[in-house]
């Protein structure tokens, strides 16, 4: 979660007095036949190169599906891998048309680096780990303890800010990359390390025996991760929210990759649900109201699986990272997922 | 005169060589000299063997005798050895290590761009080349040859984006261009430096300080995003050109900086001589000044190379995703998480073998042209 604002914001203005003479994005993407998505370089579950070498993940099936919804082929994406520092950059300066990087929606980069999130497709926050030999059983025990924590990051400002609240004490060890965490955290340099707790569960499962280390209880941050586009370009954003939100719902509505055709023919029949029947595109013109056919969410949905269908492949129970839903389950489950209504 | 000469015997003919003693020849001669010829050499060679063996059979070991070589998982690789290292990712992973994500039907391409850099090599690097001036002309087509396999054309090759570029692929591209531009460059600025003329003179001064008093991570920022702003929006400024451009122009400055070395080094003589015989500047500088210059400087200049060529691991600060970059989107794939050591073992045997084969060639270069030198 690094950030490096002046530049941004710098070039955040340019890019926009420069970007008012230009086509809309959904023009360009569609003149080039390519949905240009940045990601993260590599943070397990969310984007990662598979043995093939193709991008997948959690993140990665977000550009999947938005470049099935515009461009009707979800392998029609130039990833663009970006780090902590280059990816506000590489979006201001149009190189990317989204980024879709775990990356925490905060006021300042939404207000003044001129993004607009466009909704939190995983709702994350910082948390603790520690060997189970250590026998401690909540944060508030942690007074005097070595943290390994990754420099320059909003997490090492929850952390000083946590141990301050409670009057506790700790000696960080500063680290740059989740796999310098890992050698350190093993090796015993440090007593404990916080990340934000899907990474912490990630690292966790590559250990040889997860079973001797303990994901603390408290959670002591909200890291809303979602995508994000360019402020000024209202079709756009409004088409990357919306094909997220047709995930969300699909799931609410228990629409899969598999049985979505299905879906669709028996939305038609009388007393069938017509939120599906709208989502669908088997009801009213919603498609041409973004500049797309009746039919996007259909396809992105097809393509890339529903929310559930999603959180089940990279990151769910049945993964090595192992995360149940928790926040991210749907609000019907008492979790967070609430899309606006389709309508 | 006496019968009996005063000299007792003379040998008529010569006595037959004896082999010398045993213990300055063969193997025992060898390591007496070279391993305990003094108490302090042989403290030395006790502790380093005592060192290699504490730590060999710990690594041979975790590197060949537990090792897993083919699993398809890291999962699967501790089942089967818990306290080995985890080959199989290598091999699962090793294509996208070479090419990044060159399209794979196009692979062929790359593999012929680096077979003609090997052959555009031969002449440049070895002077009894047959027909060697031809050849070199060749060579001199080569980065449009390169160019045009691994970008493509369009019309003969289609076209493939930097974006595909990555792996060792990206290394090769990024350290033999720097390599190849940074050295004329470098004579140029140094040559410029020692200049008479003070506008050149300042010009190249400034340029050497400036590169060389920031760091290289600086200018691939500037290089990423800051030309990104100034340049309009759409413009396709290759990032990967881009990225060459910084880390020749960074190179060169240390280059004229180690050429500036040769130059100082060479008496005054030889340009006094130079002048006397009536050449000119630059005939001075291609026949005398120069072929002396740059056999001092072989040292450095390589070191300089050597240099450069790691330096571009640090295009993975940058997205770019050179082998370093790459592992870290392996490392996320949930399947290998864990095997860092072996993926940064890899990497570093690779470039091992391309740093260890130039310093090899400098030194057959410096002793071939100090042949002369010796009276």
């Amino acid at each position: 979660m690094k950030r490096n604002f002046l530049p941004v914001a710098l070039g955040a203005a340019m890019a926009l007095t420069a970007g008012a003479a230009s086509a809309s994005t959904l023009e360009d993407v569609k003149a080039r036949g390519k949905l240009n998505c940045g990601v993260s370089t590599g943070l397990t579950g969310f984007s990662f190169t598979d043995d093939n070498g193709e991008w997948q993940g959690f993140d990665a099936s977000v550009c999947r599906a938005v470049a099935a919804a515009v461009l009707g082929d979800p392998n029609a994406v130039e990833f663009v891998s970006t780090t902590g520092k280059t990816r506000f950059t590489a979006l201001a300066s149009g190189e990317i048309d989204m980024l879709a990087r775990n990356t925490t929606w905060t006021f300042s980069r939404d207000a003044d680096l001129n993004f607009t999130f466009v909704g939190v497709n995983y709702y994350d926050g910082q948390g603790f780990m520690v060997p189970k030999a250590l026998g401690v059983e909540s944060a508030l025990q942690l007074d005097g303890a070595t943290v390994c924590i990754q420099t320059g990051t909003t997490t090492e400002l929850n952390l000083a800010d946590y141990f301050r609240k409670n009057n506790m004490s700790y000696e960080p060890v500063p680290i740059e990359t989740n796999a310098e965490a890992r050698q350190n955290y093993l090796a015993g340099a440090c007593d404990v390390y916080t990340t934000d707790a899907s990474g912490l569960a990630a690292s966790r499962a590559s250990f040889e025996n997860p079973a001797d280390h303990i994901v603390l209880p408290e959670i002591i941050s909200k890291e809303p991760l979602g995508p994000l586009v360019r402020q000024g370009d209202e079709e756009w954003s409004d088409i990357v929210r919306w094909v997220l939100n047709s995930l969300i719902i699909a799931e609410e509505k228990g629409i899969t990759a598999a049985n979505a055709d299905d879906q669709k023919a028996k939305s038609t029949e009388p007393g069938a649900d017509t939120e599906i029947a709208r989502l669908l595109g088997a009801e009213g013109e919603y498609g041409a109201m973004v500049g797309l056919d009746n039919d996007f969410a259909l396809r992105a949905i097809k393509s890339v699986g529903n929310y559930g269908e999603l959180f089940e492949e990279y990151l769910g129970e049945s993964t090595p990272i192992g995360l149940s839903r928790g926040l991210n389950a749907q609000w019907t489950d008492g979790g967070l997922l609430y899309a606006p209504p389709f309508r | 005169m006496s019968d009996k000469s005063s000299i007792a015997y003379v040998a008529t003919e010569e006595k037959p060589q004896r082999p010398a003693p045993a213990s300055t020849t063969g193997v025992l001669g060898w390591t007496k000299e070279n391993l305990f010829a003094t108490p302090l050499n042989t403290a030395l060679t006790i502790l380093s063997f005592l060192f290699l063996a504490w730590m060999l059979p710990g690594i041979v070991q975790w590197a060949v005798l537990d090792a897993v070589w083919t699993a398809d998982s890291y999962r699967s690789c501790l089942e089967i050895s818990n306290n080995g290292a985890c080959w199989a990712v290598v091999g699962a992973r090793f294509d996208q290590f070479i090419y990044g994500f060159y399209p794979h039907d196009l692979r062929w391409r790359a593999d012929l761009a680096f077979v003609l850099l090997c052959v555009a090599l031969v002449p440049l690097l070895w002077d009894k080349t047959p027909h060697r001036g031809k050849m070199m002309l060749l060579s001199l087509l080569y980065p449009f040859v390169a160019y045009m396999l691994i970008w493509g054309d369009g019309f003969i090759f289609s076209e493939v984006e930097s974006k595909k570029l990555g792996g060792f692929l990206l290394t090769m591209i990024i350290g033999v261009s720097g390599i190849a531009f940074s050295l004329p460059l470098g004579i140029l600025l140094a040559l410029g430096r020692n200049s008479d003329m003070p506008f050149i003179k300042s010009l190249c001064v400034g340029f050497i300080e400036f590169i060389r008093g920031v760091p290289l991570i600086t200018l691939l920022f500037v290089a990423s995003t800051l030309l990104s702003y100034f340049l309009p929006r759409g413009t396709n400024f290759d990032i990967i050109l881009r990225v060459v451009i910084m880390v020749t122009l960074f190179a060169s400055a240390y280059m004229a900086e180690v050429i500036r070395g040769g130059l100082a080094a060479l008496p005054r003589g030889q340009y006094e001589a130079a002048d006397a015989l009536g050449l000119d500047y630059w005939q001075s500088m291609r026949l005398i000044i120069l072929p002396q210059a740059l056999k001092i400087s072989i040292p450095g200049i390589v070191n300089t190379f050597i240099g450069l060529f790691k330096d571009t691991t640090l295009v993975s600060v940058i997205g770019l995703l050179d082998p370093l970059g790459l592992t870290q989107s392996v490392l996320a794939d949930s399947k290998w998480n864990g095997t860092v050591v072996e993926l940064y073992v890899f990497i570093a045997a690779i470039f091992f073998v391309f740093c260890f084969a130039m310093s090899r060639y400098s030194m057959y270069l410096e002793r071939k042209l100090s042949a002369g030198d010796r009276h």
